[in-house]
């Protein structure tokens, strides 16, 4: 194979461009997320729906390889959720399809006339007529796209304007947060796949051999990653963790327990359904997305604890159907299922399983009553008149973990430059999995530092295209061992944490562009004032507020950035990207 | 710059394997602190400052580590290989910086999470919390001790030992902690009826089994089986600490507890599934780890692959020794430990560590794990030419 290649797609004009990748720029973007970021370069300033902006799908550095999860995608694009630039990771075939046709990575701009796809096949790329396929449930488009490797696509609520779109990826990843969907039917962009079959080049095949054993070795003797957890049950197993730490958000995070968890839960399920089987990535030793019988997927921890604790239903069966539902639509079902929580707090009305079905599909067909739905749950409270019941970080709604129950998250949640993603700064791993070690989940302490390292290690892992649950059991040390093996060079776990230090920092830069600065980088009020549900030797008190704000003026000073949350000028020239 | 809290280093020193009073804790959330006052504030100031850690802690080794290390460093230099479970699982070498400059240490540190600096002792960071750094340094001692007594005993199966290596034996040797007693302490009695006395049993057992030197604080784990319920340390708990380091996983698997439970609970499970013994504690009581690896079989097909493929049916004393990594993966110990503990009252598991079982409480789990470290120890010295070193304090 040769040196790798991008490849520029220009919808206005119908045009398919490959350009090499300057070696420099692979060394310091790595791939995945990281490379995704760096495409979108000089087109950050616009409005989301500007033709002129990108969406950027990256394999990670280390996708295609005989390596134990590493075939994960990255995507950057301009986000109609927050305003802001925005990323997703998707696991799945096509990152590592893509890596074996030889790209690292594919832009896309310009806004067609009428759908279109882009279809890659090893060495050819085309733009491909999609009229008939955009709008179609993502199972059937799935299917028209079954002979190839690996396909991302936008669903109906995409081509319905729905904020809350999100992509998929091979049927069963996704629907993604931050509305990729809706910016892919904004461009007229129906979908990207790929089948590839070169060998994507590695400089020592014995040593990456050697990374990929000891990183099996990790995985085995990861609790979280055993059949008792991820391996068994995907991440719905940390359902229960939720529910056992009383940080499960319930009926709308006024509550932090619901104690009809246990009937919920995952093992729960597959005595209703059946046993599950893995739909592994490749490679993958894990397996987290499991299907059940008749052919649902056992929904994540998100999704399987917003349908029944955020919405106070006590209904697995209704989380299941939810979450497929979602799937079919191109729905976020984390945003779907909290602003259906965010309109039940503030009417009063509380829904019944039914009823959310329904709006699942007013949301994304954009017909019937409650169609304001599917703006999200900020615009709807606003609508309302009681701003103050949406429960957004940066206009987006928050995952299924309460901040109340770990303060390291709280801190994450609030300062991610992109909007609240659980595991983005790995804090959950220490506060709640207890790895590498157990941190104080209600303590500060330490906290901004743990936030800085973990976003800086999450961003160069997430570049490489290693699994984020993978990284549960083994860290940058032998993931760099493995990049070593790959490229010849050697690459230890610091220079990968500072690769990932002036990925993040480049992030906020961008979105600082966009107007980000420290009002945005705080949670709800809620959490300030309200105590979670104690029980069982567990307080959980309301944060403290002055405490938050101490941590964050020390992530502000780790992450160069000034007393406003904005980059630091020296910084910013330090990291190269002045 | 103020001290800092020093509970972790006191801890070390009570494990035997820092000098009392010389380790050294730096700790940096948004200002670094140090533990006491030390010429080497400057050097681990800047190794800080490069590495971006929260911690850092330096710990000059007690004898016999001490002595271990420096000749392993001698001779190892840039980095000590040990093959132990922990080391091969965790921690693939010790870097050996012998010029203990911030360039060099921030070198080893970016590539390892421990290493060696002759004449310095044990440094190690951690990102999050110096308990990062404490395992590391933990293991580290454990790891170079395994090595020495390995290399030395497979020395003396080729020939004379090397005066060298003679010499620093007869060192280490001298400077051994008791073997464990033959008679251990009494423990409280089972069955144990309910959740809250089956804790409270858990909790003395670690603390007891971390004081006899059984296993070092942070590693080993414990579990008591109770109405269908395993309750097991979890995943990184200290077993001298086990007070709400517990979790309570339905052996019927109807709910996910088991995530932060200890790296072993599919093997406890499994134990508790086949042989109905509720009391599982497992160590790893050094000598014992030593035995496992000590083999004659040079010309073995599977030399080197020892810890995951051993073939041989072999023993120590009544306990069998099996192969197998950590956890529940394709070669984890939770196909081969399990089968092998049914109606025995210990197994060692290759390179690694030391199962017992009682059939009422922990009382008879804890005599097992003493007779094994006791017989392999006495094993392993006889061979190297101490036998009456074997059973002295």
């Amino acid at each position: 194979m040769n040196a790798p290649l991008l490849l520029y797609i220009d919808l206005t004009r119908d045009t398919v461009r490959r350009l090499p990748l300057d070696a420099a720029d692979r060394a310091r973007e790595l791939g995945g997320r990281g490379l995704a970021w760096a495409l979108l370069a000089g087109r950050t300033g616009l409005a989301w729906d500007d033709p002129e902006t990108g969406l950027a799908f990256c394999p990670g550095r280390l996708a295609g390889l005989a390596l134990p999860g590493t075939g994960r995608l990255g995507a950057a694009w301009i986000s109609p959720a927050t305003g802001l630039v925005a990323d997703a990771g998707f696991g799945g075939r096509l990152g590592t399809a893509l890596a074996r046709t030889g790209l690292a990575g594919v832009l896309v701009t310009g806004r067609a006339d009428r759908p279109r796809g882009l279809v890659i096949r090893d060495r050819e790329a085309a733009l491909v007529e999609a009229s008939a396929l955009a709008g179609l449930p993502t199972d059937a488009l799935f299917a028209a796209l079954g002979a190839l490797d690996g396909a991302l696509v936008a669903g109906p609520a995409a081509w319905t304007g729905s904020r809350l779109a999100g992509a998929v990826v091979d049927r069963w990843h996704g629907p993604c947060r931050g509305g990729l969907g809706l910016a892919m039917a904004a461009k007229n962009f129906a979908f990207l796949a790929a089948s590839g079959h070169g060998a994507v080049p590695v400089a020592d095949s014995p040593a990456l051999a050697r990374a990929g054993e000891s990183v099996l070795r990790l995985v085995g003797a990861s609790p979280a990653l055993g059949p008792g957890g991820l391996g068994g049950y995907g991440d719905a197993a940390l359902f229960d963790l939720a529910h056992g730490r009383r940080m499960l958000p319930t009926r709308h995070f006024r509550e932090t327990a619901f104690p009809e968890a246990p009937a919920c839960n995952a093992p729960n399920l597959e005595r209703m359904f059946g046993p599950s089987r893995q739909l592994p990535c490749p490679g993958c030793p894990v397996g987290c997305h499991r299907l059940l019988p008749g052919g649902r997927l056992l929904p994540g921890h998100d999704a399987l604890s917003h349908f029944t604790a955020l919405l106070g239903l006590a209904d697995p069966g209704l989380a299941v159907a939810a979450h497929a539902a979602c799937l079919g639509l191109g729905l976020d079902p984390v945003s779907a299922a909290a602003t259906l929580a965010c309109l039940a707090e503030s009417t009063g009305n509380w829904p019944r399983p039914a009823r959310v079905l329904a709006d699942l599909d007013t949301m994304a067909t954009g017909r019937g009553p409650g169609r304001e739905l599917a703006r999200g749950a900020a615009a709807l409270a606003a609508d309302l008149g009681r701003p103050e019941a949406a429960l957004c970080v940066k206009g987006l709604e928050l995952p299924a973990f309460d901040p109340r129950g770990a303060y390291g998250l709280a801190l994450a949640l609030a300062v991610s430059a992109v909007g609240p993603e659980a595991w983005r700064a790995g804090c959950l791993a220490h506060e709640v999995l207890r790895k590498p070690v157990a941190t104080d989940r209600f303590s500060f302490a330490g906290k901004a530092r743990a936030v800085f390292l973990g976003e800086n290690a999450g961003a160069a892992l997430e570049s490489l295209g290693v699994c984020p649950w993978l990284a549960l059991a083994a860290g940058l040390e032998e993931w760099g061992q493995a990049l070593s093996a790959v490229t010849g060079e050697p690459v230890d776990a610091g220079e990968l944490a500072r690769l990932g230090e002036r990925l993040v920092f480049r992030e906020r830069l961008v979105n600082a562009g966009r107007g980000l600065a420290a009002a945005a980088d705080t949670l709800p009020a809620r959490f300030f004032t309200e105590p979670g549900t104690g029980g069982e030797g567990i307080a959980v008190p309301a944060i403290d507020r002055q405490a938050f704000r101490e941590a964050r003026g020390k992530y502000y000073r780790l992450r160069g950035l000034d007393a406003d949350g904005r980059p630091d000028p020296a910084k910013t020239r330090e990291l190269g990207l002045a | 710059m103020s001290a800092t809290e020093t509970p972790l280093v006191d801890r070390l020193a009570k494990a035997g394997l820092c000098l009392p009073g010389r380790g050294l804790v730096a700790e940096r959330d948004d200002v670094l602190v140090f533990s006491r006052d030390d010429p080497l504030h400057g050097l681990l100031a800047e190794v800080v400052d490069r590495l971006g850690v929260g911690s850092l802690i330096l710990a000059p080794p007690a004898e016999p580590y001490a002595g271990i290390l420096e000749y392993l460093a001698a001779r190892e230099a840039p980095a000590i290989r040990p093959r132990d479970c922990e080391t091969r699982t965790f921690f693939h070498d010790i870097p050996v910086v012998t010029d203990p400059t911030a360039e060099a240490v921030v070198a080893a540190l970016s590539r390892r999470k421990g290493a060696y600096l002759p004449g310095l002792g044990i440094l190690a960071h951690g990102a999050l919390s110096p308990e990062q750094a404490f395992v590391t340094v933990s293991s580290v001692a454990l790891a170079a001790f395994v090595k020495f007594f390995s290399d030395a005993l497979a020395a003396k199966r080729a020939g004379e030992l090397p005066a060298p290596l003679a010499e620093a034996l007869s060192r280490a040797v001298a400077a051994l902690p008791p073997p464990p007693p033959a008679i251990p302490p009494v423990l409280a009695k089972g069955p144990f009826a309910t959740k809250s006395s089956a804790l409270a049993a858990m909790a003395e057992a670690g603390r007891v089994t971390v004081e006899l030197g059984l296993v070092d604080s942070v590693f080993g784990n414990i579990s008591y089986t109770l109405d269908g319920v395993v309750l097991i340390s979890q995943t990184g708990a200290a077993l001298d600490a086990l007070t709400g380091q517990v979790d309570a996983c339905p052996l019927d698997g109807s709910s996910c507890a088991g995530l932060t439970a200890s790296s072993e609970l599919a093997a406890h499970a499994a134990l508790a599934r086949l042989d109905g013994r509720p009391a599982i504690l497992h160590g790893h009581p050094k000598f014992a780890v030593i035995a496992s690896m000590d083999c004659a079989a040079t010309d073995c097909p599977e030399r080197g692959a020892c810890h995951v493929a051993c073939p041989a049916k072999r023993f120590l004393g009544q306990a069998p020794i099996v192969p197998g990594e950590v956890g529940a993966g394709p070669r984890g110990l939770v196909h081969t430990m399990p089968p092998a503990l049914v109606g025995r009252a210990g197994v060692v598991v290759l390179g690694h560590g030391v199962f017992t079982a009682g059939r009422t409480d922990f009382g008879e789990a804890l005599a097992a794990l003493c007779a094994i470290e006791g017989l392999a120890r006495r094993q392993c010295l006889a061979a190297l030419g101490f036998p009456e070193a074997a059973g002295r304090g």
